[in-house]
């Protein structure tokens, strides 16, 4: 919303200067986006008075005049046909920047054909204040010498330009900022009273409303015998400072008051519509019509409309019908004052994406009251500036009632706020904005002003009262920790998440943080986007559904990388997949992935491969409190992944708690990713919850000072047999004794036959209370061979 | 041979003999030919049983001294000898120190981790828990219960992103801030409450400094008896404590939130340090979050009275508050995995942010 400084101090009885009164709407919640001041940047220019012009000895068309400057007597050559001595002119200094040519005058004095000029003598359009057609700026009326040009041309009147929350549709109007800053102390409210005016005949338009949940009370009035045109200057800059267009005077008048009093109205060319008007649900294509902005519209049944018997004038409180504007030819004209429902004013400008100051006010809610005033301070300048002949006001429906009385225990505002105020000063604050309190008993009964809408309930008061008082008023309380103990409030799952980005960043992995969004194209990769989980209306249809995966764009950002020359990226990312729509299908992962590249290194280097995937989804598994001691490894990774080289962390059959191995190379490819790719993603929140303990002790230490046995055993094992059963196999043949199981060599080729591989492992044995015998140690051995026949293996020999 | 002169001679002879050994093969064979069980010295020592008690007298101190000296001094040559071969073989497995290490890959945490996990200290020593809840949210957890009432021009203020709904159906949103979390928690715990709720938001809306999906984190205490001046009094501690400085001037401004009433934007005096900011010293305002007393349509939709239940809330970017104070200029990087900006802003993984040991 923006205003100007005077049209404010129209409003507004006050001495304060421009910087107190910003403070002052800043520290009341209008929160100040911009000030323009116009006088800045015509502070280098004075007036001046020109004493002698006589012509140029060299140049016909050149004028070296005589200037009495506020920097003294100077000779400024001239080339404007209108220089003549005796005129009022405006004087830019020697290195003056002129903003309409955007150049600075020379530092010091030059020779125009010979004569030296000492400055130069502005037109009103070198400074952007005007567009002077014969030559510099010609100043009527009495100024003296070093008067600033910004006054002098009137243009001293600095632009302020605010937020209005949705909560204050009073301040869409300057009267009604006035009145909040008055409130604040800025001064004092001097708002003329509206004289209602006498009607010289009937109003020839009778006005139905046939729909009163949309528009419950539609005012007007015809005046008859306007002369239409463009609107006097000083409308005409106050509408341009705030950067509106000036049309012609009678629909200036209505946009000045709905900026001067947060009233929209609407004028018609009284030739144009018919004895009728009424304002109705629309009726779809029947109601067809061209508006103001000279597009088509079809209201819609559940749109307002104002319409006549032959046709739609318009969406009402929204925007008027072409067909029906006033025009310069206008003679007659019938002034619409209506009000119109908020909720249904909204949804007719979302869904026809109009976007006018009229809806914009409805829609926040315009005061009901200024319907009538609103008419008459129409009325009262049209008569002013096109003249004419006024009908008297026809009425229909009624003006929605105030806002209930608020029950107010004035003893809240210090509980709430923690600001100890007087009864008093809290009632004065209340009446300053035009509340009304009934003080007889407690709770207070306080009336709520037509124009305030959004005041329903205690609360509202106590925000009034903290606002105007100042919210720098209000104690400043430290909030100390509850007495006592401190739970440690992070939970398990956030636990999780921070060890296990921990154990993979310390893994080398960089963090990254993705979109949570991807490509349709992309989930489908990846088992696709959950149902419910593509976007109406995403930012772009790059990423129009939600990720089903983390690693979508990790993938990506790795080829991104590798483009600009860092082959070697590691990047990881723990944040959310989303399954479906529900708070349940949102799950918790870390996700890590890098390129297969052989390090370079003097020492020889090595690629990457599953197993090292591997061995990341364990280790941040491990962080993240899983119990990798059972993890099961299985080729059971879903269909992004390598058939041959991936695979998944399960406990038990089912429960899968991370998949890991090479990225599909058809994938890859998909996503424009060259070469290979490794990676693992783990649900977090898929890991078994750690039982709570009361106590934090450990279980007793069992170690035993015997030395370990350790013996070798090479087995022969059909090629499709799972290491990992082997190993089982071993591990389990003597659980009290064998108390680890390594594999340290597998080799397959041609001496072992096809689909034959030879498993290498080392047993520990681990003695408990004495030395193992030789025999004792063969037993072992012979279990472990039994065992890992049973698995399918036999005993190379 | 019943002679110490004899003894003498060969003493001589044996210990030039081991002196001039030049490798250990050499010194044991010496060591073999006089110690060993055919040794000269071992037969000598055997003829002692044959000799008169008086030879043996002189001979047998006499054997037995040869026989310790001998076997010192072998020792002392094999220790040399043995010497001289390892340093001999570790001269041979010099190497070029300044070859270089093995390179290992760097890793590192996103600012993003980092400021929330400071943020959770700072809390948390105010008494707050850390609460979530899911990105995709219903209408009435992220507007309606937070007092934006249906068809309401507040809610234009959030540039929501809507999911595809099935005709007839109230699309899904995603979440527009983390309010939402708010409430779950208030209707699903008991008062007194005190939590932060940290997490992803999404606004419709891209540029230098808005990207569609940021980092929020919302604060929420729900009692008896805290006013709005415990609302001052914990955001600026929380300041002075993120921005690790004892000179916080902090300014309040009224302000609209539906969720809210009264409503305040924070803003504190600050200064330009590049791209960061210092707190506290300048001559400009930085609004830096809003806040303000919970609404109580807002408590009486989480099914608590709001004559009897009251409190604060605020809300205020993580990823802008990481930019002021580790200096990004850019949001958009943040959400670019770009490994170079990645170990540029990262953090190292040991670092935890605590009491103990400070912040970063």
């Amino acid at each position: 919303m923006k205003f100007t400084l005077s049209w404010l101090k129209d409003h507004l009885e006050t001495d304060k200067t421009l910087d107190e009164i910003a403070e002052a709407m800043t520290m009341a919640g209008l929160e100040i986006e911009e000030i323009e001041n116009p006088a800045a940047k015509l502070a280098a220019f004075t007036v001046a008075h020109v004493t002698d012009a006589r012509p140029h000895p060299d140049a016909d068309k050149l004028r070296v005049c005589t200037v009495e400057t506020v920097d003294g007597t100077k000779q400024i050559v001239c080339g404007a046909p209108n220089a003549r001595a005796g005129m009022t002119a405006i004087y830019a200094p020697l290195g003056a920047y002129i903003p309409g040519l955007d150049f600075a005058l020379d530092p010091k004095p030059r020779k125009i054909r010979g004569v030296e000029s000492h400055g130069m003598l502005c037109s009103t359009k070198e400074l952007e204040a005007g567009e002077d057609h014969d030559g510099i700026a010609d100043l009527a009326g009495d100024w003296p010498v070093g008067t600033p040009a910004a006054k002098a041309l009137g243009f001293d009147d600095p632009v302020i330009d605010f937020e209005v929350t949705p909560n204050r549709p009073d301040w869409l109007g300057v009267h009604g900022i006035a009145r909040d800053l008055a409130a604040a102390g800025v001064g004092a409210l001097k708002t003329a009273p509206v004289e209602p005016i006498k009607g010289a005949f009937p109003c020839p338009v009778r006005i139905e409303t046939d729909w009163p949940e949309a528009c419950p009370v539609f005012a007007g009035r015809v005046i008859r015998g306007v002369k239409n045109g463009p609107s006097p200057d000083w409308l005409k800059a106050r509408l341009k400072a705030i950067g509106l267009r000036p049309i012609n005077a009678l629909v200036d008048v209505t946009n000045l008051i709905s900026y001067d009093r947060a009233r929209p109205l609407h004028v018609y060319d009284l030739a144009k519509i018919g004895p009728v008007v009424r304002a109705r649900k629309g009726a779809g294509d029947a109601d067809r019509f061209e508006a103001l902005d000279e597009r088509e519209y079809t209201p819609a049944a559940h749109h307002c409309v104002i319409a006549d018997d032959e046709r739609c004038l318009g969406l009402g409180g929204v925007m008027g019908g072409e067909h029906s504007g006033c025009t310069d030819a206008t003679t007659d004209m019938f002034i619409e004052s209506a009000w119109f429902d908020p909720a249904i004013t909204r949804v007719t400008g979302r869904e026809t994406g109009i976007n006018s100051d009229a809806k914009y006010r409805f829609e926040r809610g315009v005061d009901p009251e200024t319907v009538l005033p609103g008419l008459e301070l129409a009325t009262r300048l049209i008569l002013d500036l096109c003249g004419g002949e006024p009908s008297e006001v026809f009425v229909a429906g009624e003006v929605p009632g105030r806002p209930a009385p608020i029950r107010f225990d004035p003893a809240r505002v210090e509980k709430i706020t923690g600001l100890a105020l007087s009864d008093d000063r809290i009632a004065h604050i209340l009446t300053a904005l035009g509340f009304d309190a009934d003080r007889s008993q407690t709770p207070w009964s306080v009336a709520v002003p037509s124009w305030r809408r959004d005041a329903s309930q205690a609360a509202d008061l106590i925000e009034e009262i903290a606002r105007i008082e100042g919210y720098d008023r209000l104690p400043t309380v430290s909030l100390t920790r509850p007495a006592g103990r401190l739970e440690a409030p992070a939970t398990e799952l956030q636990n999780r998440v921070r060890a296990a980005r921990r154990a993979t960043a310390v893994r080398g992995y960089q963090e990254a943080v993705t979109w949570s969004f991807c490509h349709t194209d992309q989930a489908a990769l990846f088992g696709g986007h959950g149902e419910g989980l593509r976007l109406a209306n995403p930012i772009s249809s790059e990423l129009d559904v939600m990720r089903p995966s983390a690693l979508i764009h990790l993938v990506t950002a790795l080829q991104k990388a590798a483009d600009r020359g860092m082959d070697d990226a590691r990047l990881f990312e723990a944040g959310p997949i989303y399954l479906d729509d529900t708070p349940t299908g949102q799950k918790t992962v870390i996700a890590a992935a890098r390129r297969v590249v052989s390090g370079r290194d003097w020492r020889g280097g090595s690629a990457p491969d599953v197993f090292d995937a591997k061995a990341d989804a364990m280790a941040a598994l491990d962080a993240a409190g899983a119990p990798v001691a059972n993890l099961q490894a299985a080729p059971e990774a879903r269909g992004w992944w390598h058939p041959g080289r991936s695979g998944v962390l399960r406990l038990g059959p089912k429960l899968v708690l991370a998949e890991f191995g090479e990225i599909h190379p058809r994938v890859l490819k998909a996503l424009g990713v060259e070469g290979r790719v490794i990676a693992f993603e783990a649900v977090l929140d898929a890991i078994p919850s750690a039982r709570r303990k009361d106590l934090k002790t450990r279980p007793a230490m069992e170690i035993s000072d015997l030395m370990p046995v350790r013996r070798d055993f090479a087995f022969l094992a059909p090629a499709d047999l799972p290491a990992a059963d082997l190993l089982r196999a071993v591990q389990g043949a003597d659980k009290a004794l064998i108390t680890d199981v390594s594999l340290f060599d597998r080799y397959e080729g041609e001496r072992l036959g096809d689909g034959v591989v030879s498993l290498a492992v080392e047993v520990t044995i681990q003695p408990k209370d004495k030395t193992l015998t030789d025999k004792e140690i063969e037993a072992v051995s012979d279990r472990v061979v039994a065992a890992a026949e049973k698995a399918g293996a036999t005993l190379r020999r | 041979m019943t002679d110490t002169t004899e003894l003498n001679a060969l003493e001589g002879r044996l210990t030039e003999q081991v002196e001039a050994a030049a490798d250990l093969k050499a010194l044991d064979d010496i060591r073999v030919s006089a110690l060993g069980k055919k040794g000269e010295v071992s037969l000598m020592m055997r003829e002692l049983g044959r000799m008169t008690p008086e030879q043996r007298q002189v001979m047998g101190p006499a054997l037995n001294g040869l026989k310790d000296r001998l076997g010192a001094l072998i020792d002392a040559r094999r220790d040399a000898l043995e010497n001289a071969a390892l340093d001999a073989a570790l001269a041979s497995e010099r190497v070029d120190v300044t070859l270089p290490a093995p390179r290992e890959p760097k890793g590192s945490l996103h600012p993003v981790s980092q400021v929330m996990e400071e943020l959770a200290v700072i809390f948390a020593d105010m008494g707050f828990a850390v609460a979530e809840g899911p990105d995709v949210e219903d209408d009435f957890h992220n507007f309606t219960a937070l007092n934006f009432p249906p068809d309401h021009p507040a809610r234009d203020t959030h540039d929501t992103f809507f999911m595809q709904a099935p005709e007839g159906q109230l699309p899904k949103v995603l979440r527009t801030h983390t309010s939402p979390v708010q409430i779950r928690t208030m209707m699903s715990g008991k008062p007194p409450i005190r939590i932060i709720a940290p997490g992803r938001v999404y606004r419709n809306d891209w540029d230098q400094t808005h990207t569609p999906m940021f980092h929020q984190v919302e604060g929420l205490v729900i009692d008896r008896e805290t006013h709005m001046g415990h609302l001052k009094g914990c955001l600026i501690d929380f300041i002075a404590a993120f921005f690790e400085t004892d000179q916080v001037e902090a300014r309040f401004r009224p302000h609209h939130f539906p969720f809210t009433e009264p409503s305040a934007e924070m803003d504190v005096r600050y200064e330009r340090v590049g791209d960061a900011v210092k707190v506290g010293s300048g001559d400009r305002w930085m609004e830096i979050l809003g806040c303000g007393m919970v609404h109580p349509n807002v408590i009486r939709a989480c099914g608590l009275d709001p004559d009897e239940y009251q409190g604060f809330a605020f809300g205020m970017g993580v990823d802008r508050l990481a930019m002021l104070k580790y200096g990004m200029s850019d949001l958009r990087p943040f959400f670019e995995p770009d490994p170079r900006w990645l170990a540029h802003y990262g953090f190292s993984p040991l670092l935890q942010a605590n009491l103990a040991t400070g912040l970063s």
